[in-house]
């Protein structure tokens, strides 16, 4: 379990995260959803240790994360930021390899080979194993970086807008995988992400934020709910129970006229056909 | 695989330094200075050892921190602060003074206050600018210029004579060294040295960025810290034994980077320092025996890393 307590950032006069206090449950995937300019990826900064907070803790299992050992840390919990380019001539296999770091220090076991087997065919990447990372697509590339944090092998997963950069098929495929590890090995998961459908569907809570401050936190039959939804992305949001998930339909209902007349128009051109 | 094939070229490198430098120690030998001779061309070698290792660890180990590949830390100025020291020494007490023409008394000043300026910019700067490893080198490039424009200002002023003397300091040689200084330089860079490969793969880490290398258990802030106070000492015992040279760094290190083609520091340590050892005994041969002495293997060095730096810079235009 991880408890932020009233965490803080200020970036000159304008609070970036404004005194967020929230419990993340383990072994769940927790969401974290919002507007962009939320606050939702310095907050995941923060808890992971990659940027200070102006105030406040973070408690991993009661334990203030800054006082304890980072190389410790390294193997309680890992990050994923989104932006992940490389200039540097590095296999696929090398880079998965890394994850291994804080148990071997670069000195790989026979042990260490087989969890790096292991995250390399849960993100289905054997083909491309000898491949220079410089060579991949930025979905394949992103699938090694998460199968490099599944080679960590750590109780806690943060992946800052994991969907980035993928297509429909891969975007399911790694929110399966992510199940599949809170389901197999009972690891906890807290994802940023844009897309509330895959927050919907895959989440089991959902923490919602809006201008640095949390709206609402709680199971995602709490958060997906017309009014909050609306309240915070500031839009018409419908909420359509389809195959037994909470589907939003989003879309403005005070259009531009033009707009209007040209849904119609294909709306007729399909009836006619 | 990859290894194996890196682990070839390394010892090809190795055997190509060994037989360059036991070429310079023997060729054309003459036994009857042989007392002279020997210890002269023994001590080069050493001091070519001990520059090249410091020159070239130092830019690998920027260039990871820094993830630039035409980056040197020449950079963070302490170039232009030991020409300053050289200049001021000239202006105030002139060239007769044993500040200047003993080599000893010279090294240890330059030393001490090269040092000294690293420890204050970098370890106080680090700490006051958040640890944003590139406005301190933007601090480190301004307070090179304001060295070396106080530099040529004192230049302009003392005799043309002085200056001829003065002159000399500006480029690298690695003629008449002291022998007391090798020993000296040599054990800091081995201590040094030892440090860092103590703990190489963290360096590789370290080279994937800073949030990855802190996910990974890196204290980054720590370690990069310490590694830039590496880095200012192992350049200021090298430019203090021989001179600024710090164009060499950019060469070998790229050069190790086109024949290795990974991002292993343990290939890309001994690689470059190896290719630093042959470009200098190649450039120490030219200058002794091409060019009789008339320029010092500096400029023959900045000119090769000049053509080499427009060249790579074309390259990662084109890209």
């Amino acid at each position: 379990m991880i408890d932020l307590k009233s965490i803080s950032k200020i970036y000159g006069q304008k609070k970036v995260v404004n005194d967020v206090s929230v419990s993340i449950a383990k072994g769940k995937v927790t969401s974290f959803i919002g507007p962009n300019g939320a606050g939702k990826s310095t907050l995941l900064s923060m808890v992971t240790r990659l940027l200070d907070q102006d105030s406040g803790d973070v408690l991993l299992e009661g334990e203030n994360i800054l006082q304890a050992p980072s190389d410790k840390l390294a193997k309680k919990i890992a990050i994923l930021k989104q932006s992940n380019n490389l200039d540097l001539k590095i296999t696929v296999r090398e880079l998965i390899s890394f994850g291994r770091f804080p148990y071997s220090r670069g000195r790989l076991t026979q042990k260490d080979h087989e969890i790096i087997d292991e995250a390399i065919s849960y993100m289905e990447l054997e083909q491309f194993e000898e491949r220079y990372i410089d060579e991949l697509s930025g979905g394949q590339r992103q699938r090694v970086y998460i199968a490099m944090t599944i080679a960590q092998d750590t109780e806690y997963i943060f992946l800052d807008e994991p969907l980035n950069n993928l297509d429909m098929k891969h975007s399911v495929q790694i929110m399966q995988i992510l199940r599949r590890l809170v389901r197999e090995r009972n690891k906890t998961i807290i994802i940023v992400i844009h897309d509330i459908n895959f927050a919907s569907c895959y989440s089991d809570n959902i923490v919602a934020m809006k201008d640095g401050e949390v709206v609402i936190s709680g199971s995602k039959d709490d958060v997906i709910r017309k009014e909050i939804l609306e309240d915070i992305y500031e839009m018409d949001i419908n909420i359509e129970c389809i195959y037994g998930q909470q589907i939003c339909v989003y879309f403005d209902e005070h259009q531009d006229a033009s707009v209007d007349d040209f849904i119609e128009d294909q709306a007729q051109v399909q009836i006619r056909a | 695989m990859l290894d194996r094939k890196n682990n070839r070229l390394l010892l090809i490198l190795t055997a190509i330094t060994l037989l360059i430098g036991g070429f310079y120690i023997l060729y054309q030998l003459n036994f009857n200075i042989l007392y002279y001779q020997l210890p002269s061309r023994l001590n080069r070698v050493a001091t070519m050892l001990i520059v090249g290792t410091a020159i070239a660890v130092s830019t690998v180990i920027f260039q990871t921190i820094t993830k630039n590949r035409i980056l040197t830390p020449s950079i963070m100025g302490l170039d232009s602060v030991y020409l300053f020291i050289q200049t001021l020494i000239v202006f105030i007490v002139g060239t007769q003074s044993s500040l200047l023409t003993n080599g000893f008394i010279n090294y240890v000043i330059s030393m001490l206050a090269l040092v000294a300026f690293t420890v204050l910019v970098f370890r106080y700067l680090f700490k006051l600018t958040g640890s944003h490893v590139f406005l301190l080198l933007l601090i480190g490039i301004i307070l090179g210029t304001f060295f070396s424009s106080l530099s040529s200002f004192m230049q302009m002023l003392i005799n043309p004579d002085d200056f001829l003397i003065l002159q000399s300091s500006m480029f690298a040689s690695f003629n008449a060294i002291n022998e007391s200084l090798i020993w000296i330089t040599g054990t800091i860079v081995l201590l040094l040295l030892i440090i860092v490969l103590r703990d190489f793969h963290s360096l590789d880490v370290i080279a994937l960025g800073r949030d990855h290398a802190i996910n990974l258990g890196i204290n980054y802030d720590r370690k990069v810290s310490q590694l830039l106070l590496i880095i200012a000492v192992l350049v200021s015992v090298s430019t203090a034994l021989v001179g600024p040279i710090m164009f060499l760094g950019l060469l070998v290190v790229n050069l190790a980077h086109q024949i290795f083609k990974t991002f292993k520091h343990r290939y890309l340590l001994i690689g470059s320092t190896l290719i630093s050892m042959i470009t200098l005994l190649i450039g120490q041969m030219l200058t002794q025996y091409v060019f009789k002495q008339a320029i010092e293997i500096s400029v023959i060095i900045n000119l090769v890393g000049g053509v080499y730096f427009i060249i790579l810079m074309l390259k990662e235009s084109r890209r």
